[in-house]
């Protein structure tokens, strides 16, 4: 029974929250709001400047990419599985090819310089999409600098790009069978000099972002999210991989490690899960800044920046194979598709992107289902979880660090 | 484990209930039926040995040829099918499950069939089961909140069946 004479300590700071609360109100953040990575569409329910709900709305960009995909043959589609992850449109191109490579039983006679060429690309195009991850997360926390400094190394990218296949965005290169064309004369060389480029560049970028005291304020210990609502939610990716920590045993949870394709098991690599501890970055030992725990956005950012050194060691190994490697850029795939099922997974940028092409019983050169299981999808669906009871201004600093790109989500 | 594994342990269990399975196809996969989903799928993620614990894909898979002369010669009969794509993080193994639905229930063009929702297993079940009834017209039994995910809300149909009918006009947006 509660008596008259209550003892004045219990007036902690909880009731003086209390007292401040306002009415709840819907925010509606976006599909215009240029820190939502695209038509985003966020309706946040706040409470003063405290998010207690977000409910993402997605569809803005929907293309009807899997209905297109029942009518038209894999290789017609291959340009559209470029708009989908459009900053990494190689691994849309080589996911939708492995799965299609898969369902007629390809997979083990590609060539071994088409698998080669798809490793230089398929790991140019990550590096080109963790430049923009990380300039556009810079960008969402206010800084300006890092985005000039990474497009100015990803139009290099784009530039070689442009020789091996003449587009810039959507490039429609690397098809059923293999690659469209071989590498194009002394590209090799071009690519080492951009490489050597690139390098010294990665510790500015450090320098820049990770280490920066305002972003490692704005990021550490932010948008926690725990390996069980990682896997629960099927997220993947730097997104996954930021949740997990190798002292626990985790495994180095990357498809190109767990289920190799394309030869990936031939290069040396190692993919990027936290700790960092025993990761050499120029020669100096890391620590994570203070404040910075797994499963923070710190640590998905630290994953990208990371996989960006990995990727340049990939594309180096695939530089050094190239001129020896046996075979043709490209082996001719049936005309029709045989019946049955066949679901691929390959690990894009962004996670694990997945294609499920299902061939007609009485062969067509037509698949009867193409599904596109997108990792940003998965991703993005975490978001009403790692955002609660964070303040209004954390919202694009969360949202950023999943990194999604909104033609994947929607397609 | 390899599927060939995976699929006694699930008959040695189900028995009966395992209304299908297909170990030639390129990824082997059992068929169980709606009312056995919930169970099958609880067994396969808190198993100790098979532990599927990601939700990678739902997908809902129409089949049928909306053209009559084709018909006979399409190699199936009408049917829906609903795929759940299985990924284990303990055991680094993946599994293909399957529900196989009529197009419609009870045969009633416009009512859509039904399968128990697996959101109280997997979180990621929420969002990829919207997906699948908003294209492909299944409806979630159980489902928190089955609504249209990618599609307007006033959408009509679901547009991945093969007999959709593309709208004439949407809010006044010409269609065709």
């Amino acid at each position: 029974m509660a008596t008259a004479s209550a003892p004045k300590k219990t007036q902690d700071q909880t009731v003086v929250e209390f007292d401040v609360r306002t009415d709840e109100m819907l925010v509606n953040m976006g599909p215009q709001h240029p820190s939502t990575h695209g038509v985003l569409r966020l309706v946040l329910r706040t409470d003063g400047e405290v998010v207690s709900e977000v409910t993402p709305h997605l569809g803005y960009l929907h293309r009807c990419a899997e209905k297109i995909g029942e009518n038209v043959t894999p290789i017609q589609f291959i340009p559209y599985t470029d708009r989908m992850d459009y900053l990494a449109a190689m691994s849309m191109n080589l996911g939708y090819s492995l799965a299609v490579e898969k369902l007629c039983g390809m997979t083990d006679k590609i060539p071994e310089k088409a698998n080669v060429i798809r490793v230089i690309i398929a790991e140019m195009g990550r590096i080109a999409s963790h430049l923009v991850g990380m300039g556009a997360y810079g960008l969402d926390l206010g800084t300006f600098s890092p985005f000039l400094y990474a497009f100015r190394e990803r139009e290099m990218i784009l530039d070689l790009f442009e020789e091996v296949c003449g587009a810039r965005l959507t490039y429609s290169y690397i098809t059923i069978g293999g690659v469209h064309d071989d590498l194009p004369e002394g590209w090799v060389e071009r690519c080492r000099q951009f490489l050597d480029h690139l390098d010294p560049r990665i510790a500015e970028y450090h320098a820049l972002l990770t280490t920066n005291h305002i972003f490692v304020k704005r990021t550490a210990n932010l948008g926690l999210l725990t390996k069980e609502l990682a896997l629960s939610h099927g997220c993947s990716g730097p997104m996954l991989r930021g949740s997990l920590d190798h002292r626990n045993g985790d495994p180095d949870w990357d498809l190109r490690k767990l289920e190799p394709y394309c030869g990936y098991e031939k290069y040396n690599f190692r993919a990027a899960v936290p700790p960092f501890d025993d990761w050499d970055l120029g020669n100096r030992t890391w620590e994570p800044p203070k404040g910075a725990v797994i499963g923070d956005a710190w640590h998905r950012f630290m994953v990208r920046m990371l996989e960006v050194v990995e990727s340049i060691k990939l594309v180096r190994q695939g530089l050094d194979r190239y001129p020896g490697a046996q075979g043709s850029h490209r082996l001719e795939p049936p005309r029709q598709l045989p019946a049955g099922e066949a679901y691929a997974e390959t690990e894009c940028p962004r996670g694990q992107m997945g294609f499920y092409v299902v061939g007609r019983p009485a062969k067509d050169a037509v698949p009867l289902r193409v599904r596109a299981r997108s990792s940003s999808f998965s991703n993005l669906s975490v978001t009403d979880e790692i955002c609660r009871n964070c303040l209004i201004a954390d919202v694009p600093a969360i949202v950023g660090s999943i990194d999604i790109v909104m033609g994947e989500i929607d397609r | 484990m390899k599927a060939a594994e995976i699929i006694p342990i699930l008959e040695e269990k189900f028995g009966d209930r395992i209304r299908g399975k297909n170990l030639e196809a390129i990824d082997p996969f059992v068929v169980v039926a709606p009312s056995d989903l919930l169970e099958v799928a609880r067994f396969l993620r808190d198993d100790s040995r098979l532990r599927f614990d990601i939700l990678n894909c739902i997908s809902g898979v129409d089949y049928l040829e909306p053209d009559p002369k084709k018909a006979p010669k399409a190699g199936f009969e009408p049917h829906m099918e609903v795929v759940y794509h299985l990924q284990s993080f303990t055991h680094r193994h993946r599994f293909v499950l399957k529900v196989i639905l009529p197009r419609w229930k009870d045969d009633k063009p416009g009512e859509l069939p039904e399968v128990p929702s697996v959101t109280s297993l997997w979180r990621a079940a929420d969002w990829h089961e919207r997906e699948v009834y908003d294209l492909s017209g299944v409806w979630f039994t159980g489902h928190p909140n089955l609504t249209r995910i990618l599609l307007s809300e006033d959408w009509v149909g679901h547009p991945l069946r093969k007999d959709y009918e593309f709208p004439l006009e949407y809010h006044g947006i010409r269609g065709r």
